[in-house]
């Protein structure tokens, strides 16, 4: 894939420097000459110093058979106007926008941008998730059967520590499937004694989620 | 009618003063404190200081009941964004931005931002003057775009 990063700061040298890895052909634009020397240094050809909301920037740095643009500059008002000329101006099918200002992300996304990244809410989605769920983490939900795949850690004050699976009450059509301990994974059955430390994997019913936790 | 301006440089002020004189309410909502200077004495309009892409900024100055949003900042972007916000999310009327680019004016019109372009308009002026012709609408002058090459 050609994918042009707008921005030069953290996040768009760590994301180039990651999509180059992964042998994808890169553009990173930097608007601030004096970061020539720095991008000149990681990127060499694949940095280019201007101003990603220049039409004739654009041009030349090729918009046109962009497969994405990544606008990542700490400018939300930037960054929106980026992508919304790549895709009206240049027909770019991928735009994505890093926002600065989380309440900035229904607006982008009314604006036309297909993917908008709020670093401040999947923080605090994360920490969110980590306050109301306690030790228990959900990795993945299933789509049908509304099952989620959780992990939890185990301390000594777990209710569950010292146990054997199948003397603990689990709720209707969930399982403990797997136990990490140390840097041991194991299939989990009736008989496996859990303790402190081990990062337990679990399928449960999502209306059984928090009834897991307890026992847990 | 109630109009909201957002950017306080010599453009922003000259139009809250031709506006408020004209009996409008008029608020301009300015980041610097030190720009609302440019308004002069007894202006007549209210001020709010904070950033117009914010909206608490924006509901604060009263966006809500507003008629007009004018943006009249120096980024060309800060104005396409904030003209947006007003015309998408707030339902404004009558809302324009001053935008320096005419490519991106140009671009933006079609998706039906409304945008002045000074330069554009300044240069068609002066040639109306020099050739003694009638002077034009802003559309017209915001659609000769043989002024940038």
């Amino acid at each position: 894939m050609y994918v042009i990063v707008v921005g030069g700061g953290n996040v768009g040298t760590y994301l180039s420097r990651r999509l180059i890895d992964d042998d994808h052909e890169v553009l990173l634009l930097e608007k601030d000459p004096k970061q020539t020397q720095r991008l000149q240094a990681l990127f060499g050809e694949a940095s280019v110093i201007g101003d990603g909301c220049e039409a004739e920037v654009q041009r030349q740095t090729g918009f046109e058979r962009a497969d994405v643009v990544a606008a990542v500059t700490g400018e939300d008002e930037d960054n929106l106007i980026v992508c919304q000329m790549a895709a009206m101006t240049w027909g770019v099918e991928r735009t994505v926008a890093r926002v600065n200002d989380p309440r900035h992300v229904p607006l982008f996304t009314e604006l036309g941008v297909s993917s908008v990244v709020s670093a401040t809410n999947i923080l605090y989605n994360l920490i969110e998730q980590e306050i109301s769920l306690g030790t228990v983490v959900p990795l993945a939900a299933l789509r049908r059967g509304n099952i989620e795949v959780v992990e939890a850690t185990l301390t000594s004050r777990s209710p569950s520590a010292g146990h054997k699976v199948r003397d603990l009450s689990l709720p209707p059509k969930s399982n403990i499937v797997w136990v990490l301990r140390g840097e041991e994974g194991y299939l989990a059955d009736g008989e496996t004694v859990l303790g402190p430390g081990d990062l337990v994997v679990a399928l449960v019913p999502t209306e059984h989620a928090s009834a897991l936790r307890e026992i847990l | 009618m109630k109009l909201l301006i957002f950017g306080c440089g010599r453009t922003g002020a000259a139009l809250a003063r031709t506006m408020a004189k004209r009996g409008h309410e008029v608020t301009m909502i300015e980041q610097d404190p030190s720009a609302l200077s440019r308004l002069g004495q007894d202006h007549g309009c209210k001020t709010v200081i904070g950033n117009g892409l914010n909206d608490d900024v924006l509901e604060k100055a009263g966006i809500k009941d507003a008629d007009a949003f004018i943006t009249t900042t120096r980024g060309d972007n800060t104005n396409l964004m904030a003209a947006q916000m007003a015309q998408t999310h707030y339902k404004v009327r009558k809302v324009c931005a001053k935008v320096n680019d005419p490519f991106r004016a140009r671009e933006y019109t079609k998706i039906g931002v409304m945008c002045i372009t000074p330069n554009l308009l300044t240069a068609g002026m002066m040639r109306n003057w020099l050739l003694e012709e009638p002077f034009e609408s802003v559309d017209s002058f915001n659609s000769q775009t043989e002024v940038n090459a």
